[in-house]
């Protein structure tokens, strides 16, 4: 049924807005520069050039389903509301104190994050909740009262509040807001809604974050609604979430700090519904752009999610150097490598890359505009993986000359290596970093990265995937058609879902199975909630709880049957959580407790299943009509490689590595030890020479 | 050829400090101790089969890193390698061949790629308990602290030390957890074997001697260049400190030569009775990490760049002789990076940093009902700091942890770990020190029982009698205080009560301020007033 629809994607991105409308079946696309004073004239541009070439109306469209970066750049440039935040007394300073640590020990010249609001812009209030729930002391209401005139009389633009342990009990945050709210005329986000999880520094962040985007994101979504209506677009716009699902654009007003990371969740769904199409229950999507390369892990079609994250860091990618905002999210790891990515020499003769970019202006040396720092870019031209002169369908024209100037003088020469070995080493260098960041967060989340299937998207990682595969093992990966707009095209397969989280502490030995199913009921009752504002299909409902061992302080997700629990449910909990411990740490304990930290309930529209295609691992080989010399990692040296047109192959060809498969936006690099068989949808898998299917 | 030698090098480098992350993660995820799971109080590291370290976790603490760059070299001295087999994992908590006290415990995983032994994995970690006194510095000897584990077979073959287990399990207050951590250093030194076999593998090499060296050299390279650039000469400083019961002076002398950079603690104080004691192993980690920090922060720790400093001491409070107590031998141990520094600062003159907090405000709580109440005992332990002392062009960072490299923990789960109520936390106004650049700010803390407890606290504090000194004519920071809510003084070290109905205060001290006063630009100063950072007195 929902395939019948005609569904428009819209990603403002930080550079590029990129629509795609999907019309039975077919989709067009277009890539418009984002237009920072007014983000929705991108998107009414798009529309027009998307809907004309599908020859049909804005009218016609049936859903509109938006993903954008405003709020991260928000929160990233600090030009968000003159925001207040009312916290217990006693905290004044939970969010500039931050974890007291230092994330880069050996740098005695360390600048930490500015708190996104300052002190004399937190009001602290009496009134206490315990550990437990209970009220230790009662809320100060008068001081609320005579607060109310001065943030009135400040002229503040919004009002966060943040109490202590009020994701347990949420009455003082809510009779706060009460008071306020009959002087103070601007929007007031409470902690306990925004983000009801444990540990004070991450939720009292999230609110403030909240409360200080939530003017101008509600403003701009008014006026996109507004103004999509006047073209004759009326239909239903809905927001994607950071963790991967649609909300309508009224919840988005009211809590838009769930945009955050929108986008780059957007290409996650991407890679999500390509794994379901091919069938690969194991994915890793890599999509590396001209800054940063992203790293998810699909499993099941589900792209992973996590409970926080971390936005706007300050330092070199460096955890620990941004904002943590702990909403649900489709968890992704982010490097500073992408083809602007600028390389160096350090004090150790050491070849760096990034995070530094030369970004699109000047961009790399070999643009010619007047960037002159070597990148990622002008290593790939030099080892011949780009040809010159059909960059960015012909638009560029790339001096091999410069890229060598720039790699000789600032490597090169510092490491008496010629201008070949000295790109050679920066992108070895490049895809070392990617694949141990790679390797560590699959670590992290207990699983073994060879046993993935990459999917890789965006105009950087096809150049890249197939090196990348060979240093994680990794025997197959997909490259998909329209991987380009990738975000947006995965809006379009984007479900209804809404995610509730709760804090409860609660050891496994004192299951209380009926305060456990309230608990879920309630959080169910939220899930379904924002859902139905999309859809009246079918729901499907996951449980999750967060569990460890008492004492330790990471919880790792126990999936839990979607069921009213009883008494008799406490075995089978430890089973699973047993299970799951085995999963991401080898082995499991004996003695101790058992606890439960956070509760999730996650909601979403049942999706109808995709047709399957099988991979072909196979084809029939083709010769490639022409090859030029390009630089082969495994041998060292440069090799002849056949230059394969991607417009030219037809399903089932295959394209025998080493091999270039070129096409308007990027290159594939087949490296020796892959081949590339197109598929029936026009998508090239590379697939390890002599590996089994 | 000898280009791509020279990159597949490199890249390699790169993987082996990868590796060591993947097996400092491993620690983090999965130990119990809440310092090292909130607190990041772990590090790892790989060495070569001559117990050299070639790289070392990012994630980690000084502290332990240098302690650990030592620690191997004993094991190989006390376990023959006729008797070291796949399999095998050493362990210790010996202060003096370990990391300074009991609560560390260290353990070392031979590496071996079919028979040969390529090198070595370690890990070192807080535990929660060792028994004994508990931590603390109440100890008049080590024998007081805790069990001792001398440098033995946590493992052998893959066989776990029953016995072993057995006595700890009936020497230790939290047994389940204790154990559980053992294992969790033992299995992170194993994913680290384990990524680097398939890492030589991948890379065709049969051990580790090519790579490692190529490490030590290029290291050593550069942190000779940097030691070139300096001046030559000795300069010295001293400073007090609280101590247990009576100011305890701490005086060093360093010297700059071609041969490297000399440290001595020549004139300090001799030991103490109590629990303050710091093993030289201990004082040598925080002087290499303050002094590496201004001279050649961007260069890796490793066997090479640590080869430069050489550390030595008379026997005293920085190099306590068994079976002296060293329970709580990171107060005074965080001492050591301020006054090493001073020293520094003469030579390289206004380049280097005020006085700091510089001692974690460690609390250690003993939580339980009141005779005539139910309820729960709980232990709970804090990490909480004072301010950094301001830098040569900034302000010293408020209630920022240096140099140790812990995090605190919310309290929103602190308070989950046992029956206290923290009412206050948060920054202490005016008590950074004044000057061009103004120290970080401390912070006042308040901690009641719940209702219906009482609880007894370890107090491991410092800075109380000797504030933390500005430099370049910056003034001193505001020094710590310890009471209870009524003004009842308390010590600031030692075991000491907290009564049901009353609260302990803590007013944890601020960083020096750097340069003078008159020189602090107006905006700041604006800032300072409109933030409350100074109250008008003192601005």
């Amino acid at each position: 049924m929902v395939s019948h629809k005609i569904r428009l994607g819209a990603d403002i991105g930080g550079t590029f807005t990129d629509i795609a409308l999907e019309v039975h079946g077919t989709i067009y696309s277009t890539k418009l520069l984002t237009n920072y004073t007014a983000p929705e004239q991108s998107i009414l541009d798009g529309v027009e050039i998307v809907t004309r070439d599908a020859g049909i109306s804005p009218a016609d469209i049936d859903i509109i389903i938006h993903g954008t970066t405003l709020a991260t750049n928000a929160l990233i440039q600090r030009h968000g509301a003159k925001t207040a935040l009312v916290t217990t007394e006693g905290f004044r300073d939970v969010i500039e104190m931050r974890t007291e640590n230092r994330f880069e020990q050996y740098d005695l010249d360390l600048v930490l994050p500015p708190p996104l609001i300052s002190r004399e812009d937190r009001f602290p209030i009496a009134g206490r909740i315990g550990a437990q729930g209970q009220e230790l002391s009662p809320l100060d209401e008068a001081a609320l009262e005579e607060l109310a005139d001065t943030l009135v009389e400040r002229d503040y633009g919004a009002v966060a509040i943040g109490f202590i342990h009020s994701y347990l009990n949420p009455a003082h945050e809510e009779r706060a807001r009460e008071i306020l709210s009959r002087k103070v005329s601007v929007p007031i986000s409470i902690s306990a809604e925004v983000s009801p999880q444990m540990r004070e520094f991450e939720r009292f962040n999230t609110v403030c974050a909240n409360a200080y985007v939530r003017p101008q994101m509600a403003n701009y979504l008014s006026r996109l609604q507004a103004r999509l209506k006047e073209m004759g677009a009326g239909c239903p716009v809905f927001m994607i979430h950071s963790g991967g699902g649609l909300i309508s654009v009224e919840t988005a007003s009211e809590c838009p700090v769930r945009l955050v990371e929108s986008g780059p969740a957007g290409g996650a769904i991407f890679a999500a519904d390509i794994a379901n199409r091919f069938n690969i229950d194991q994915a890793l999507s890599y999509d590396m752009g001209g800054t940063t390369a992203k790293i998810c892990l699909i499993d099941d079609f589900q792209p992973q999610t996590a409970r926080t994250f971390e936005v706007a860091r300050t330092y070199r990618f460096c955890k620990g150097s941004g904002m943590p905002i702990s909403i649900p999210v489709i968890e992704m790891i982010e490097i500073g490598a992408g083809g602007g990515s600028i390389a160096s020499v350090d004090v150790m003769g050491r070849i760096q890359v990034g995070p530094e970019s030369a970004g699109s202006e000047p961009g790399p040396a070999c643009y010619q505009h007047g960037g002159e720092q070597p990148t990622i870019t002008d290593a790939d031209l030099i080892l011949g993986k780009l040809d010159p002169h059909n960059f960015a369908d012909g638009k560029i024209l790339l001096s091999i000359d410069n890229a060598r100037q720039a790699v000789s003088r600032d490597v090169g020469s510092k490491l008496d290596l010629d201008s070949d070995a000295a790109a050679f080493g920066i992108c070895e260098m490049v895809d070392e970093n990617m694949a141990n960041a790679a390797r560590v967060h699959t670590v992290e989340n207990g699983k073994t990265i060879d046993e993935y299937v990459m999917i890789a998207f965006g105009g950087a990682a096809p150049l890249h995937a197939a090196r990348l595969c060979e240093k994680l093992g990794i025997a197959r990966c997909l490259i998909p058609q329209g991987a380009g707009v990738g975000s947006a095209i995965g809006f379009l397969k984007t479900p209804f879902g809404y995610e509730a989280l709760a804090s409860r502490i609660m050891s496994l030995s004192s299951f209380n199975a009926s305060a456990v199913n309230a608990l879920l009921g309630d959080l169910r009752g939220t899930a379904e909630r924002f859902v139905r504002a999309g859809t009246d299909d079918r729901i499907l409902f996951e449980v999750t709880a967060y569990m460890r061992y008492a004492g330790q302080g990471w919880e790792i997700p126990v999936p839990l049957p979607n069921r009213e629990f009883t008494e008799s449910d406490k075995a089978t909990i430890e089973t699973l959580f047993r299970e799951r411990y085995v999963q991401f740490f080898g082995r499991a304990i004996e003695g101790p407790e058992i606890e439960f930290v956070t509760w999730s309930v996650k909601a979403q529209d049942e999706r109808p299943e995709p047709d399957k295609v099988a991979l072909d691992h196979e084809g029939t080989p083709i010769e490639a009509e022409t090859s030029r010399d390009v630089f082969d990692p495994v041998a060292g040296a440069y090799r002849p490689t056949g230059i394969v047109p991607r417009d030219t192959l037809q399903p089932g060809a295959r394209v025998i590595g080493p091999a270039i498969i070129v096409e308007r936006e990027t290159s594939t690099i087949v490296t020796s030890p892959f081949d590339a068989v197109v598929q029936s949808d026009g998508a090239i898998l590379l697939v390890r020479k002599g590996a089994a299917a | 050829m000898r280009d791509m030698d020279e990159i597949r090098l490199q890249v390699m480098w790169n993987r082996l400090i990868s590796v060591v992350e993947e097996q400092a993660m491993t620690l983090l995820r999965t130990a119990f101790s809440t310092s090292v799971r909130e607190a990041g109080d772990l590090s790892a590291g790989v060495y070569n089969a001559r117990g050299e370290m070639l790289a070392q976790a990012v994630t980690g603490t000084p502290g332990h890193v240098n302690t650990m760059a030592e620690a191997v070299m004993h094991f190989i001295a006390e376990i023959p390698s006729e008797s070291m087999y796949p399999g095998d994992t050493y362990v210790t908590n010996d202060p003096w061949k370990g990391t300074g006290h009991l609560h560390d415990i260290t353990m070392v995983t031979p590496s071996f790629k079919g028979d040969e032994l390529i090198g070595f994995f370690a890990c070192t970690a807080h535990v929660v308990d060792v028994g004994g006194r508990g931590f603390g510095a109440d100890g008049q000897s080590v024998y007081e602290e805790g069990i001792q584990i001398p440098i033995m077979k946590f493992a052998e073959r893959g066989e776990v030390n029953q016995d072993l287990l057995r006595i700890l399990r009936l020497n230790v207050r939290e047994p389940n957890q204790v154990i559980g951590d053992f294992h969790s250093l033992a299995a992170c030194n194993d994913v680290g074997h384990k990524r680097l076999l398939e890492m030589l593998d991948e890379a065709g090499l049969d051990n580790l001697e090519r790579l490692g060296a190529f490490i030590l050299s290029r290291t050593h390279t550069a942190i000779m260049e940097r030691l070139e650039a300096l001046p030559r000469g000795t300069w010295s400083n001293d400073m007090l400190t609280d101590g247990y019961d009576e100011p305890v002076k701490l005086a060093v002398s360093i010297s700059i030569s071609d041969g490297g950079l000399g440290v001595d603690f020549s004139g300090t104080a001799a030991m103490s009775r109590w629990g303050i004691n710091v093993p030289l192993i201990y004082a040598k980690a925080y002087a290499c990490y303050a002094l590496k920090s201004v001279i050649a922060p961007d260069i890796p720790n490793n066997a090479a760049s640590l080869a430069v400093f050489n550390v030595s001491s008379p026997t005293n409070i920085l190099n306590a002789e068994r079976p002296a107590p060293v329970s709580v031998r990171h107060v005074i141990g965080h001492m050591v990076p301020d006054l090493v520094l001073g020293a520094l600062a003469q030579a390289l003159p206004g380049k280097v940093l005020a006085e700091g907090a510089a001692a974690l405000w460690n609390v250690h709580i003993s939580a339980r009902p009141t005779a005539d109440s139910e309820g729960r005992r709980a232990e709970v332990l804090m990490f909480n700091s004072g301010g950094m002392g301001a830098r040569p062009t900034l302000d010293g960072l408020s209630a920022t942890a240096f140099p140790s490299g812990v995090h605190t923990m919310p309290i929103e789960a602190t308070e989950h770990t046992g029956p206290i109520v923290v009412w206050r936390k948060e920054l202490r106004p005016a008590s950074g020190g004044a000057g061009k650049y103004r120290g970080g700010l401390g912070q006042i803390i308040e901690i009641a029982p719940a209702d219906g407890h009482e609880f007894n606290f370890s107090a491991m504090f410092d800075r109380i009698t000797a504030p933390a000194r500005g430099r370049d004519g910056g003034q001193h920071g505001a020094p710590g205080s310890v009471t209870l809510d009524d003004g009842t003084p308390l010590r600031p070290k030692g075991w000491q009560h907290v009564p049901a109905g009353r609260r302990l205060v803590l007013q944890l001290p601020g960083g020096g301020g750097f340069g003078e006063p008159n020189e602090r630009s107006r905006e700041a100063c604006e800032s300072d007033q409109v933030k409350g950072y100074v109250t008008e007195d003192r601005s």
